[in-house]
């Protein structure tokens, strides 16, 4: 059975495909109105998550399927216990597809193999959120026209940071890409996702700790917030929370047309007084968010024999 | 037990010289009824110096986990006091339940009975990752 785990999973040909599907259906929304109905996405959230469960439900309901939710580990039988393994065999028999958030590492792996229908990883832990970077892809797509050439900046904590992680994997497959890391020393790229990823096929980087001095360069500004949860000592994330701030000040030097992101929530990494400028692209992806799962789902369950 | 000679066992030889004693504690010999010998600092021609284990009985060792610790190391199967096979071993692709992912934040310290699965990232490095979480071992 097919699931999403790892925006790895999917191949650039793959990406290509869902980012067109995704631009049908915002140009064709009535096309796709039915394509799922009398089918049913679970979507298991055992870690809080607002907009990430309603886009997944949003998207089933927009082709014409239902919803079963849990929202929260302390109303669902996690609460007494029961395994991932478990849940999803459970779940397995009442829905059609199932998008989960877990907060431990790896438990979309573990619902992957044990369930009889298809998987998609909303997020679990600090370690993969495929479904943001298929977001985050058609965003750059619709705002640059283009996945290749750009000089990407990637700004806060980059260390934690799934999203940013993912992304850097995704990007670093399509052709003459840049990065530029800009966090504190603390919250630097992990060596592994440079020497895995950035270093072994040869992508330039570099990194930084100050914004201000790169952004004149940047095609696309990635900003992350400081993630609490992640941060196992409440010192270090006080510490470090307002390290790196978005205000129309730094943004003097910065291109006319350079796209600002955001995977949200935000907390104060970028200034209210952004939100108008037409390069703030952050709740645009929010849109796009809800397209591209909306063809992950189409994808997977028509992969899965469940619809034509 | 004569540790110059066994007549059935398991000699795992040309181990780098102090790897000897995690391998005994990896394979649960030091928490056994068998007859087990380590000999260690041993002078070696090939290595300078090693470390041997003799175990005198025909018993299932796991070779990926010797290869984990060790791949240069060579397994012998003695029968009848002669050598009846020796086994080269390789650096295992796939390590399954031999070491546990350190990460608390990892699936496997909460989901029951899931197996601790590792797998080779970089065969020079000998660095192998958690198939859940990634974390390096």
């Amino acid at each position: 059975m097919r699931s999403v785990v790892d925006i790895l999973d999917l191949s650039v040909d793959e990406i290509d495909e869902l980012i067109k599907t995704a631009l049908d259906m915002i140009d064709n929304p009535d096309k796709y109105a039915h394509v799922c109905e009398r089918k049913k996405i679970a979507t298991l959230f055992f870690e809080p998550s607002t907009r990430t469960r309603l886009s997944f439900e949003a998207a089933m309901y927009e082709l014409g399927g239902n919803v079963l939710s849990v929202a929260g580990a302390s109303t669902s039988s996690a609460s007494k216990g029961e395994s991932v393994s478990d849940t999803v065999k459970v779940v397995s028999n009442y829905a059609d597809i199932i998008a989960m958030r877990h907060p431990k590492e790896g438990a979309a792996l573990v619902a992957a193999n044990a369930a009889s229908i298809p998987v998609i990883n909303a997020g679990d832990g600090g370690h993969a959120h495929p479904t943001q970077t298929l977001a985050d892809l058609l965003t750059i797509y619709r705002e640059k026209g283009r996945l290749s050439g750009l000089t990407i900046g990637l700004c806060g904590d980059l260390k934690f940071g799934r999203t940013v992680h993912s992304l850097i994997n995704a990007l670093s497959r399509y052709a003459d890409m840049k990065f530029i890391l800009i966090s504190p020393t603390e919250l630097k790229v992990p060596s592994y996702v440079k020497n895995e990823t950035l270093k072994k096929f040869g992508i330039p980087y570099e990194q930084t700790e100050i914004l201000e001095d790169v952004i004149d360069r940047l095609d696309i500004l990635y900003m992350t917030r400081i993630q609490k949860e992640r941060f196992f000592n409440e010192e270090d994330y006080i510490r470090l929370r307002d390290s790196y701030i978005l205000t129309p000040d730094k943004l003097r030097t910065a291109k006319p047309d350079m796209c600002i992101m955001h995977p949200l929530p935000r907390v104060n990494e970028i200034s209210v007084a952004i939100d108008n400028d037409s390069r703030a692209c952050y709740f645009k992806q929010v849109a796009n968010g809800k397209y591209m799962r909306a063809a992950l789902i189409m994808k997977l369950l028509r992969e899965a024999g469940s619809i034509k | 037990m004569n540790i110059d000679s066994i007549q059935n066992g398991v000699v795992i030889d040309h181990i780098t010289a102090g790897r000897g004693m995690k391998i005994i504690s990896l394979l649960g010999l030091d928490d056994t009824d068998l007859s087990v010998a380590i000999i260690r600092n041993v002078t070696s021609r090939k290595l300078g110096k090693k470390d041997i284990i003799k175990i005198d009985s025909m018993t299932d060792v796991n070779l990926d986990l010797i290869g984990y610790v060790d791949p240069d190391a060579t397994v012998n199967i003695i029968r009848e006091g002669v050598l009846s096979q020796k086994l080269t071993l390789d650096v295992p692709e796939k390590l399954t339940n031999v070491i546990k992912c350190k990460n608390p934040r990892c699936i496997t310290t909460t989901e029951q009975e899931l197996p601790h699965i590792f797998k080779l990232t970089d065969k020079n490095k000998m660095e192998y990752r958690c198939i859940y979480c990634e974390t390096k071992a």
